[in-house]
């Protein structure tokens, strides 16, 4: 294979890895926009959404209605989790929610490897057929359905903000919590929906990214911090910025293992992390966030 | 009153290794002696800056092996490398800490996250550094000026005196302008720059010192069991060091202690005890337990389990505090979004 190609073809593969993070990135910011919680445990949401998915597959379940069911026990974890843990303690200081997710984030964690120890599970891809051929670079079908999840999410998310009550009501949440309560709108109910969204969004990409990386208990914790990275490296609050960011990073990731080092993977995203945060902590997409004191 | 409590109590500290005959007892309380020196600069941190950090165990981990290199690669006299292991964590956190502590959210949290996870790598791969997974052995014991601390209780005399330093600097701090500035910085960052506080210099010493401190806890650890890997440095132990912070009581003196003390023995006594009710399950279950309390702590004693007895002891101070904390609290409602 040239090396035109190659790149070719590792842009494609940073492309699928970095919507994954993408969308880990749109729940984090959309939850850290509506409640001001930045959520440690996004991760686990992932990895518990996956893990209940590859067990319902193999318990005979038909692989629609495993994704279905497991994105509805997800999603009610998250609802479940927020009312026990961050409602009520909903007036506390941010750093006692922080680490509420974080503890939250290792329990679930230990809990999954309780129930499915260490040995990783697998799906299989959504639909038959080999490779796509692009410019000369094979894409994978479970790309395509990668892609297609991410497009649909973003379009769903801003067509739910622009188009519905409720959307304005976390729009005007986000802009000013104190003034929207004012006018009536209940935050209490939008922290308790953004944990849910954020479990659901979470389990759907853990079930799309399966077939290609396998499920283990562990995944959610790399994947959640991959998904601070993205969006961080777009502006904590800024959702465009959230996407961009992401895939930002897939590509560079695919690239540093691909061009220099496989072992350099995971220590792309922490470097660039720690990039951001000390030179340009606000994010490097969108100028207007990160209020200085 | 106060006095005659912390003499007796220093007393009772100096008199345990006499009635202590069992080394396995000794050893877990220069742990948490060890620990406790992490913790305290922690308490700072997070009881009186109101900041978090999720890297704790990664200073630690650069104090132990700057002792460790130090000593075995490059033949340093043990009282320097104990010098320099507290010196290079400072120099590390005032690196990460003066961009990210400028900035009003919890960067620092996520800052110290991914330094503590990078590190951690860089234990593991830096081979010919660190000496990889299997880590470095055949650090000498620590010689100060020709006295060697080669036993358990010569070492548990030489933490506990380190310990009770620490308490007297952190009282100390509590009650000075900078412990009133730290606690305002708390309590409101806007009301708190208002009043003429530069906070982001004070939260970054604070920062810093966290560091130092986690940085001698970790050169003392190396000396103490001469034998150092990557595996005691991880991401759990920083978990851990934030839950013995939050669980004894933060902003408190003694809640450092209380918590450490708590949470190395809460360890021990799983690791007896889980094997017990699941028979296939291994040590690292004792984090799910970690991590329930770690959530219960917060939602029902967010301000641990030290603070009753502050609060005792500071009954006359209490109507004040409320008067600030109130003040403080509309503060921060009218300048949040």
């Amino acid at each position: 294979m040239h090396l035109d190609d190659q790149i070719l073809q590792f842009f494609f593969s940073g492309l699928t890895l970095g919507s994954i993070y993408a969308l880990i990135a749109l729940a984090l910011v959309t939850t850290y926009n509506i409640t001001g919680i930045l959520n440690m445990a996004q991760g686990e949401f992932v990895a518990l959404g996956a893990l209940t998915a590859c067990s319902l597959s193999a318990a005979g379940l038909p692989l629609a209605a495993a994704f279905i069911l497991s994105i509805l026990i997800t999603t009610a974890a998250g609802g479940i989790l927020e009312r026990a843990a961050i409602n009520p303690v909903r007036n506390a200081s941010n750093i006692t929610l922080i680490i509420i997710t974080i503890g939250i984030s290792i329990t679930l964690r230990g809990l999954a490897l309780l129930i499915w120890g260490t040995d990783p599970y697998s799906l299989p891809s959504f639909t038959r057929g080999g490779p796509l051929q692009v410019l000369g670079a094979a894409v994978n079908s479970q790309s395509i359905w990668i892609f297609g999840l991410l497009a649909v999410t973003v379009s769903g998310l801003f067509a739910f903000m622009e188009r519905t009550y409720w959307g304005k009501a976390v729009r005007a949440c986000v802009i000013n919590r104190m003034a929207a309560r004012l006018m009536g709108i209940n935050p209490h109910i939008l922290s308790f929906a953004a944990f849910a969204a954020s479990g659901a969004l979470g389990a759907a990409a853990g079930i799309f990214i399966t077939p290609i990386t396998l499920a283990t208990y562990d995944m959610g914790f790399t994947l959640g911090l991959k998904g601070f990275v993205a969006a961080i490296i777009g502006g904590i609050n800024n959702v465009g910025g959230a996407i961009i960011g992401g895939l930002l990073l897939g590509v560079l990731e695919i690239f540093g293992a691909g061009l220099i080092s496989s072992g350099l993977k995971d220590a792309v995203a922490l470097i660039v992390l720690i990039a951001v945060l000390l030179i340009r902590p606000e994010g490097i997409i969108g100028a207007v966030s990160g209020r200085k004191v | 009153m106060k006095y005659l409590l912390v003499a007796a109590a220093s007393l009772v500290f100096a008199a345990l290794p006499f009635v202590l005959k069992n080394n396995y007892l000794l050893s877990i309380l220069i742990v948490i002696g060890i620990y406790t020196l992490v913790v305290e600069g922690l308490g700072v941190l997070m009881g009186y800056a109101g900041q978090v950090s999720f890297g704790q165990a990664a200073f630690f981990g650069i104090g132990g092996y700057t002792v460790a290199i130090l000593t075995t690669r490059f033949h340093c006299e043990t009282v320097p490398a104990l010098l320099a292991a507290m010196v290079l964590p400072a120099l590390t956190a005032a690196v990460i800490g003066k961009p990210t502590l400028k900035l009003r959210e919890h960067y620092l949290a996520l800052a110290t996250l991914a330094f503590g996870l990078l590190v951690h790598v860089f234990f593991n791969e830096g081979r010919e550094l660190t000496g990889g997974p299997s880590g470095l052995t055949g650090i000498p014991y620590l010689n100060a000026g020709g006295f060697i601390f080669n036993r358990d209780y010569e070492f548990y005399y030489l933490v506990w005196s380190l310990v009770l330093l620490v308490f007297l600097g952190v009282r100390n701090l509590d009650r000075s302008r900078i412990g009133r500035s730290l606690r305002a910085i708390r309590d409101s960052e806007v009301a708190a720059e208002a009043n003429g506080i530069n906070c982001s210099s004070l939260k970054l010493q604070a920062f810093v010192f966290s560091a130092l401190l986690a940085g001698l806890g970790g050169g003392i650890y190396a000396y103490y069991v001469t034998f150092i890997s990557p595996a005691p440095f991880g991401f759990n132990m920083s978990i851990q060091f934030v839950l013995m912070a939050v669980i004894g009581g933060l902003g408190t003196v003694w809640g450092p202690v209380l918590g450490t003390g708590l949470v190395v023995v809460l360890g021990e006594v799983l690791r007896w005890f889980i094997p017990l009710i699941l028979p296939r399950a291994g040590g690292e279950y004792q984090i799910i337990f970690f991590g329930i309390i770690l959530v219960l702590a917060m939602i029902f004693k967010p301000e641990g389990l030290g603070a009753g007895w502050r609060r005792k002891v500071r009954a006359n101070e209490t109507e004040t505090a409320e008067a600030v904390s109130l003040n403080a609290s509309v503060n921060t409602c009218s300048s949040g979004r």
